[in-house]
């Protein structure tokens, strides 16, 4: 990349052609202070505080949309600067509620943190806060619009990086608002519940649906037998609730923690993917190998994909894999296999997952399958957020925690469940089972790089039992349609299929990236959780999902064989097109 | 008219720049031009319209052609009109009504006298600027 | 019977009370008494708005014009003007540097100093013959065949064209810019989203003169390498969207728009883009959004549209007025465009003059020429005889400008040094019934209703100001609402995203600046000056002046005024709604207003 000659601050140096006086300013040390600005996205320039200076410009510029250019001449802060930026936080402050005490983002707050870093002490202008009411038609993602600064992240995630135009600016001047397209529920909305606006979100105006109550009384309900489960990516985000860094692999600390919450087992996600691997594996090995079925085989264990494909690609219905998500499969095994086994009754158990996701809140009703009768496998289905909330809440001092294991029969799990966490993951798992089921040998280095890593859509091929088998994992739903297109492009011209196995996520990076962990996630961050992951799986003694002891027992003892009748009945599940508009 | 050559295009400049001098010469019974903007519609230049065209039928003028135009910038008196008739000087007309149109018809087409009170004429601004100099 | 002379004597109020009746009658008894009354027609003209140097008479044809006219002096027009064909030197006017003389030396009406508003009200707009006979389509001709891109550049760099939708930028460089952007294709919009309140000028040149954008347009994508135009135009514009759409089937069926012009291989056409009426569109990038079907927002610039604009690609932005010069400028040269005007505005600037002034309309002068000619000379004077208070140029983004720099030259640069800008060309004149904190008030509530909300300096500071402007109109003022004031103007000067915000506070700004002292009356005396904010205003009747006569009582919309037949009457302040009927009404000024 060319360099260009700035200064900023006096400071003479390079920096890279096309970089932004935001990024540039970073390497000498300076952090514009901003609000709407988020590396994931283009620069919005709304907010107004990361304002600069730069010699010939007669108005100050925004750090954040500006690029520099050879021979600028940018200051940063002088007491124009901060005093304009001043004034603009009290502008965005007298039209902010102050019930920072009661908020769900109170300590963790991009606008009281701008707030403290000014020092703000009294706001000169008149409090003008729009009251509006909330939108919880979800029942996962919240929206609280009278919190909203109008940053426009949210709707700029939803409409440019998932693709999904469920949000978008409603009204002008000071009645902008960011709201369902159309001003309708977020329910009747195109919306995905993947969650990424309340990830994206600075302040408490988008968050959560909020479950922790539920669980608590479950939790205090002596006639109930409380288990749990976590994702995998949950291990290697919830630490930075707690002052770690993110990609630290915490999962003997997180089910210590479980524990002294008051859960009777702890179970582990990771399980239920090697189980969901068993069953999706095999069914790629039908389709592949013996034609019972269309290709390519798309996996469905992510509920915000599975959504978006009912609401804006139901072409592809039967290209799903049938193969309920992990998380899905632990629980229906739980009040089965485990309730069976431990001679406890079904209806008393009730399993809470702890995911990095606010769409398992709704994957958990979204279809019958979901439901044992008339209870849902899972009872109820929390975010990273919420679970660190609850440990907080009890004073549990996680970094002082032991690391424990997990219950067993459904606790153990190898490195392929794992890897279910970052983008590309599910694919690799699903390539090393396969292999094995084609094959009947495993394989000599499982590892299979091309499709780990943040490429919006990864393409590869491998050669099995001389076969040419050609995958894509694409993560951001705005990097789907362009995968979907080459399959509709090869459907059209009647030809071999563009791929055989198509690995989707929705949010950034996989469910490191998931819309309900801890906030802050950019790249860096993604990177360091799927590190994480890498690792957790490279330390695993095993490492594909059919070589799980466990797994084998289950099979063995209760559910004979992949797609077995009894498989289908637990552990699948059936697809439908909803309308983008419910109404 | 079809697709124009340069050649064509020059030849119908000049045509028609010598149909527009002879409009606004002798020939013919004269040319009223009504301003139909914005401004000269709000103010009701289309009944002036028609009550010029309506008058000018009913005394059988079949010779004086009625054109519309844009906003000549006198907005204050639209509706305005403009007209020129052989052997008078050129005129614009403010505030007329479908009842100064028909006086415009009778006085000044067909009487050759100007309608006083609704003639709208002002010098040019470099001799309006020596005119209030001495403000 | 044919008049051969007119005579035209003006009959506005002014000449009126320098007895110009009395003229008419001295004028007409002469000719009776010479018997001249079939050749020479005496006839009264509306206000020339020329009163200082009234009575004026005209005496058509041969327009000598003469100024200070005496009744007395009608004897000898008629006897030597009229009868003997000898214009009266001694009366005739002498405009400064010129000799008095016949019609042809004499550049006489306004039109001749119009070179946007050339053809408005002078073809017929939906006549593509008319527009071609008066030189239409001549500038592309020559843009066409006889010269190359960097010619038209040249000439427009020596015209010195600066854009006229606000900011002033040199066309020339905007074309540069997109010409020597390197990616393709390229795109030429006009921007007719005019939106500033009371400014119709753009409207006007397209209702009247549609073809002049067309021509524009095809020699600017002529000359940066474009194909495709688009003009932006509001969907409030009715009649001129229906004139542009006769102009532009026209012009494709006559070959000057569409594929291979005039034969010269050169393919360009023009479609047009109704927009919802946002203010916010007219800003370049909101309207390229709106135009690509995004909501009507700016984007940061750099980078500029001319490099990369609609669909990404170079775009050249020109408003209305400036494209309508540009036929112009090509056929008459740079060098001449660049003699009219200042040394930094060249040209004209069209202003369409609206407020208290006696001829509204739409005006074009040369650039530097004194608000003062345009609003007393041109405009006729302030109406209904009352004090000029303020103009005010830019409309919601300019400011106001005091009676002391009436005399100020008018361009660019000027107006920014008064705290104004030269904006679109809206110019609204006030007089001393308007209230400038009142007037604030008023651009402040389009700027906040017009902002898109994007950024938060200009959807919040917008609110703000205005709140305070409300409670200082109300009487509930402080002077730290002062300070506040100028805390978010210049928070919004600063970092607003773009220029609806960026100079949203200019009204404001600028009124503090030069009518400070009507603030601060506000604030500390509780007192409106001008009587404008109600909350500040008591209606009282001094009982020594009334005599009863009941008018006020009986106009009086909420019946608070009391009193018998012939004794003074009282006002009930607590039902009083201070609408100022009685103040109006009252013959014998008894009603006080304080």
């Amino acid at each position: 990349m060319s360099k260009v000659k700035i200064e900023i601050n006096g400071i003479e140096f390079e920096t890279d052609a096309g970089a932004t006086i935001l990024q540039a300013a970073q390497q000498v040390g300076i952090r514009v202070p901003r609000l709407c600005y988020h590396p994931d996205l283009p620069a919005w320039a709304a907010c107004g505080i990361c304002v600069v200076k730069v010699a010939g410009a007669g108005k100050m510029l925004r750090a954040c949309a500006t690029p520099v250019e050879d021979g600028m001449k940018i200051v940063t802060h002088d007491p124009e600067i901060v005093h304009v930026r001043k004034s603009v936080l009290e502008l965005i402050l007298s039209t902010h509620p102050n019930d920072c005490l009661r908020c769900p983002r109170n300590g963790n707050c991009e606008l009281q943190r701008l707030a403290a870093d000014f020092g703000i002490r009294q706001v000169r202008y008149e409090s003008r806060v729009a009251h509006l009411p909330e939108d919880d038609s979800t029942k996962a993602v919240v929206l609280h619009p009278e919190k909203c600064v109008k940053c426009g992240r949210c709707a700029i995630v939803c409409q440019q990086m998932q693709n999904v135009w469920a949000l978008e600016f409603v009204g002008r001047g000071e009645g902008t608002r960011l709201a369902p397209t159309g001003d309708i529920k977020l329910a009747e909305s195109p919306c995905i519940r993947c969650g990424q606006c309340s990830a994206h979100c600075p302040v408490g105006a988008i968050y959560e649906h909020d479950e922790t109550d539920r669980v608590w009384r479950a939790l205090q309900n002596p006639d109930l037998h409380c288990v749990v489960q976590i994702a995998p990516s949950v291990r290697v985000a919830i630490g930075e609730a707690f002052g770690y860094e993110p990609g630290t692999v915490l999962t003997g600390k997180t089910y210590a923690a479980l524990r002294r919450l008051g859960f009777k087992a702890v179970f582990d996600t990771n399980f239920g993917a090697d189980l969901t691997i068993m069953e999706e594996a095999s069914e790629f090995v039908q389709r592949f190998v013996h034609g019972r079925g269309p290709l390519p085989l798309i996996t469905s264990c992510c509920p915000a994909w599975t959504d978006y494909m009912e609401k804006y690609a139901p072409d592809f219905i039967e290209n799903f894999s049938t193969a309920k998500s992990p998380h899905a499969m632990l629980a229906a095994m739980a009040k089965t296999y485990y309730a069976e086994k431990m001679g406890i009754d079904p209806a008393k158990i009730y399993m809470v997952s702890i995911m990095p996701c606010t769409a398992k809140k709704f994957e958990i009703i979204r279809s019958r399958e979901m439901f044992d009768g008339e209870r849902p496998y899972v009872n109820v289905s929390l975010t990273t957020r919420e679970l660190a909330r609850m440990v907080k809440e009890c004073g549990i001092d996680f970094v002082e925690l032991p690391d424990e294991e997990a219950d067993t029969i459904l606790g153990y799990y190898t490195g392929a469940g794992t890897i279910f966490g970052a983008t590309g993951g599910v694919m690799e798992a699903a390539l090393r089972t396969a292999h094995y089921l084609i094959t009947k040998r495993e394989l000599e280095d499982v590892n299979f790089l091309p499709v780990r890593g943040l490429e919006g859509v990864k393409d590869a091929a491998l050669t099995i039992a001389g076969r040419e088998i050609r995958v894509a994992a694409a993560h951001s739903m705005n990097n789907i349609e362009t995968v979907l297109d080459r399959v509709r492009a090869s459907r059209r011209s009647g030809g071999e299929p563009a791929y055989h196995f198509i690995e989707v996520m929705a949010c950034r990076g996989g469910c490191v990236g998931g819309g309900g962990q801890p906030y802050g996630a950019d790249d860096e961050v993604r990177r360091r959780r799927a590190s994480g992951i890498y690792q957790d799986d490279a330390m695993s003694t095993k490492r594909c999902s059919h070589q799980n002891p466990y797994i084998q027992k289950l099979y063995a003892e209760y559910l004979g064989a992949p797609l077995s009748p009894r498989a289908h009945a637990l552990l699948h599940t059936h697809y439908r097109r909803r309308p983008l508009y419910a109404r | 008219m079809g697709k124009l050559t340069l050649a064509e295009l020059r030849e119908l400049r000049e045509r028609a720049r010598a149909e527009i001098a002879r409009r606004e010469s002798d020939a013919g019974g004269g040319d009223v031009v009504v301003g139909l903007g914005t401004c000269g519609l709000a103010a009701g230049a289309r009944a002036t319209l028609d009550a010029l065209v309506e008058e000018l039928n009913r005394r059988g003028l079949v010779n004086v052609t009625v054109r519309q135009t844009g906003c000549m910038g006198l907005c204050h008196s639209e509706p305005t009109v403009e007209v020129r008739v052989p052997g008078m000087p050129p005129m614009i007309y403010g505030k007329v009504t479908p009842e100064v149109a028909r006086r415009i018809v009778e006085e000044h087409i067909i009487g050759r006298s100007l309608v006083s009170d609704h003639i709208h004429d002002r010098p040019a601004p470099d001799i309006a600027a020596g005119l209030g100099a001495g403000r | 019977m044919a008049y051969s002379q007119y005579v035209l004597v003006c009959a506005g109020t002014a000449c009126e009370s320098c007895r110009s009746a009395e003229i008419v009658r001295r004028l007409q008894a002469g000719v009776r008494a010479r018997g001249l009354e079939g050749s020479v027609q005496v006839v009264r003209t509306g206000c020339f708005g020329f009163c200082a140097q009234g009575p004026v008479v005209k005496v058509l044809p041969g327009d000598h014009f003469y100024a200070q006219v005496k009744p007395e002096d009608a004897e000898e027009i008629v006897e030597e003007h009229l009868a003997k064909g000898r214009p009266v030197q001694r009366l005739l006017y002498r405009a400064p540097g010129r000799a008095a003389g016949a019609a042809a030396e004499l550049p006489f009406y306004q039109k001749q100093f119009r070179i946007v508003l050339r053809n408005c009200g002078v073809i017929d707009p939906e006549n593509i013959r008319e527009y071609i006979a008066r030189e239409g389509y001549a500038g592309l001709e020559r843009a066409l065949f006889e010269m190359t891109p960097d010619d038209v550049i040249e000439e427009l760099r020596k015209s010195g064209l600066r854009g006229r939708g606000g900011a002033g930028y040199p066309t020339w460089k905007k074309w540069v810019f997109s010409k020597e952007a390197p990616a393709n294709p390229k795109y030429i919009i006009c921007n007719a989203d005019e939106g500033d309140p009371g400014a119709y000028m753009d409207r006007s040149t397209l209702e009247g003169d549609p073809h002049s954008i067309l021509e524009a347009m095809a020699i600017a994508g002529r000359t940066v390498g474009a194909q495709q135009g688009y003009i932006y135009i509001r969907a409030e514009y009715p009649l001129a969207i229906r004139r542009l759409e006769i102009a532009i089937r026209q012009a494709r069926e006559a070959g000057l728009l569409g594929r291979d012009i005039l034969g010269s291989g050169f393919d360009f056409d023009v479609e047009l883009r109704l927009g919802a009426g946002a203010f916010v569109c007219g800003e370049e990038t909101a309207l390229i959004a709106s135009i690509e079907g995004r909501r009507g927002m700016p984007v940061p610039r750099p980078p500029y549209p001319a490099v990369r604009g609609l669909w990404g690609k170079p775009t050249v932005i020109n408003n209305v007025e400036t494209l309508a010069n540009i036929p112009v400028i090509l056929l008459k040269g740079g060098d001449w465009f660049g003699s009219i005007g200042t040394p930094t505005s060249k040209g004209t600037k069209v202003f369409a003059l609206t407020g208290k002034v006696n001829n509204s309309g739409l005006i074009e002068v040369p650039m530097g020429t004194t608000l003062r000619e345009i609003i007393f000379d041109i405009g006729g004077g302030i109406k209904g005889g009352r004090r000029f208070k303020a103009a005010q140029t830019g409309g919601p983004s300019g400011g106001v400008i005091p009676e002391a720099y009436l005399d100020t030259p008018i361009d660019y640069e000027s107006l920014a040094e008064l705290g104004s800008i030269m904006g679109s060309g809206g110019l609204i004149v006030m007089d001393e019934d308007d209230c400038i904190v009142d007037v604030n008030k008023f651009y402040l509530e389009f700027t906040v209703d017009e902002s898109c909300g994007k950024c938060a300096p200009c959807r919040i500071g917008g609110r703000t100001m205005y709140n305070l402007l409300t409670k200082i109109t109300e009487g509930r003022g402080s002077v730290a609402d002062i300070e506040q004031l100028h805390a978010v103007a210049h928070a919004m000067q600063k970092a607003s995203l773009c220029g609806l915000g960026q100079t949203a506070p200019n009204p404001v700004l600028s009124s503090l600046r030069h009518f400070g002292e009507e603030y601060r009356i506000h604030i500390k005396d509780r007192r409106c000056p001008s009587g404008r904010c109600k909350a500040l205003v008591t209606y009282s009747i001094l009982p020594d002046k009334c005599i009863g006569c009941t008018l006020c009582a009986r106009r009086c919309p909420v019946n608070c005024i009391s009193g018998e037949r012939r004794k003074a009457h009282v006002i009930d302040a607590t039902r009083c709604i201070k609408c100022g009927e009685c103040y109006e009404a009252c013959k014998f000024g008894a009603v006080l207003r304080a």
